[in-house]
């Protein structure tokens, strides 16, 4: 398939959860709390396309079997990790109008007091950056520090697993489920650079 | 279905009469949703209904249809009975909030027993019939404030725990109540995972006071009918006052004790977490502010928040009890 088809196909696939999400909404299948209902499923979607933009390296370098590779997925881990941004921003927004009812002094007084905010809030600068400098010509224009900033998105997955974490209430799942996740996929580049310290 | 005598009509399609004198607060819900509705909340009824009655044993039935509904006036619209009954928190089904209506079905609620215990002179172990023997159930409509900042409006039918208590004879010794729910892992599912933060079984304590306060309602059902499984079947204890993890659900033991008892949540976290738990918009939860609450169903273009009361609303009936506390010490 055609590049252009196949990120066309991506893109559709990537904004189904929103648009499952609206529908829900729509014809009120979202329980008898849809704002925390929608906050949290955008929160989830955030960490899946975060894990997803992870994983995207390592599968092309790990997947190897006979004719089978992962290559193709690199052209799109740019649309994967924009659509993080995205549906971060969906998620804090819902939080603002449906949970805060956009009462801004409320937030204010949030944001002081909840390390869960308050550590997260970075993260999503730290994003809006990325996607800002995600462009090709931002890339030649920064040079090697493109991918330092890039990297970044190693301390955005930390600190989203924070925002999980000091969240638990009932049950540590999530927080075990996106914990194992974000390790092996942080823990993958830290062996690799341990390994080409070894080879030089 | 040819009607000709009075017994061709099933009694699953009889109103059950605390329903029928309910009409209007039905009518006022209805409408109620129906208003803001038009308001723009895009807010209708919810696409399925359900209407199946709860099963359970005939001397219940028959108990919770004849109870008292004369103190049943609400000014709050009642929240609709599939919301009561299908958004949850009952952990040992599960952690979402639909989980308890798609597990709970596999409680067996009865025959059930409830131990009677500690500082009492006729402690033992009690069928729920001869706990509920010669006591009329009455209907009360309460609000439930959860301490995640949703509440609910719900018409409960039950008794007063002091009545109950006091069949027992609490001693002089007896300054607490300690209730403890079922533990059951075949038939609760969640009790039987490592990933939980609630050591089984749940429990929960009130002070002697709390406990003996008129307000104080054990429930067997609710909206009319036998408490469906997901709400705590068939005995669980409502304090409309404080945050809703204090009301208990499938109780299984009520012991009369000295010391404050353990309370599961305050065990989990200490610091969130307290004995007291009543509501109050000035003490926050470490985690998140509890000014205001989502009154459900609220709808997504307009949310239906509300600030939150002092005492839930109940401040001129149990404020005397905490006279001179400080509510921020003793949360």
């Amino acid at each position: 398939m055609p590049v252009f088809w196949r990120r066309a196909l991506i893109f559709i696939l990537c904004l189904m959860p929103l648009v499952w999400l609206t529908a829900q909404a729509l014809r009120q299948q979202l329980g008898a709390d849809p704002a925390k209902t929608l906050v949290l499923n955008t929160g989830h979607y955030t960490f899946y396309f975060l894990l997803l933009t992870l994983a995207v390296t390592p599968l092309r370098r790990l997947i190897k079997w006979r004719n089978f590779h992962c290559r193709w997925l690199q052209v799109h881990r740019r649309m994967l990790g924009l659509f993080t941004l995205f549906y971060a921003l969906v998620h804090m927004l819902a939080y603002l109008v449906f949970i805060l009812g956009l009462n801004f002094s409320l937030f204010g007084a949030e944001l002081v007091k909840r390390p869960y905010i308050l550590l997260t809030l970075p993260a999503v600068f730290l994003l809006i950056l990325l996607g800002i400098t995600s462009t090709h010509t931002m890339m030649r224009r920064l040079g090697k520090h493109w991918r330092r900033l890039h990297s970044s998105i190693y301390l955005i997955a930390v600190l989203a697993w924070i925002h999980v974490f000091l969240q638990v209430r009932s049950s540590y799942a999530d927080a075990t489920f996106f914990g194992i996740l974000v390790l092996l996929l942080l823990g993958v580049r830290v062996y690799w650079k341990l390994q080409s310290k070894t080879h030089r | 279905m040819l009607i000709r005598r009075p017994s061709d009509i099933p009694s699953s399609e009889i109103t059950p009469e605390a329903v029928y004198r309910n009409r209007r607060e039905f009518m006022r819900g209805a409408l109620g949703l129906a208003a803001l509705g038009l308001s723009g909340t895009g807010l209708a009824e919810p696409a399925h209904v359900t209407d199946e009655s709860v099963k359970g044993p005939a001397w219940l039935e028959c108990k919770i249809r004849s109870a008292n509904t004369e103190n049943t006036k609400s000014s709050d619209i009642l929240t609709p009975y599939q919301h009561v009954t299908g958004y949850n928190n009952f952990y040992e089904f599960g952690y979402d909030k639909t989980d308890p209506a798609k597990y709970a079905d596999a409680l067996r609620p009865h025959p059930w027993q409830v131990e009677i215990a500690g500082a009492v002179a006729k402690p033992g172990v009690y069928n729920l019939e001869d706990l509920l023997k010669g006591l009329d159930l009455q209907e009360r409509v309460y609000r439930l404030r959860c301490v995640e900042a949703w509440s609910m409006v719900i018409p409960w039918i039950g008794i007063s725990l002091a009545d109950l208590l006091k069949r027992f004879e609490p001693t002089g010794a007896a300054k607490y109540v300690a209730f403890t729910t079922l533990v059951r892992p075949e038939e609760m599912p969640a009790q039987k995972k490592r990933l939980g933060t609630i050591e089984w079984p749940y429990r929960e304590g009130l002070r002697l006071d709390e406990a003996m306060h008129p307000l104080t309602l054990m429930a067997v059902g609710l909206y009319g009918k036998i408490l469906p499984n997901q709400n705590g079947a068939p005995l669980r204890l409502v304090v409309p006052w404080k945050y809703g993890f204090k009301s208990i659900k499938s109780i299984v033991k009520i012991e009369l004790t000295e010391h404050q008892p353990y309370t599961s949540w305050s065990a989990i976290a200490a610091k969130e977490y307290g004995f007291y738990a009543n509501v109050n918009p000035q003490v926050d939860h470490p985690r998140w502010s509890q000014a205001q609450e989502r009154r459900l169903p609220s709808g997504l273009l307009k949310p239906n928040i509300i600030p939150t009361q002092l005492f839930n609303g109940y401040a001129d009936q149990v404020a005397q009890l905490y006279s001179g506390m400080d509510l921020r010490k003793f949360y």
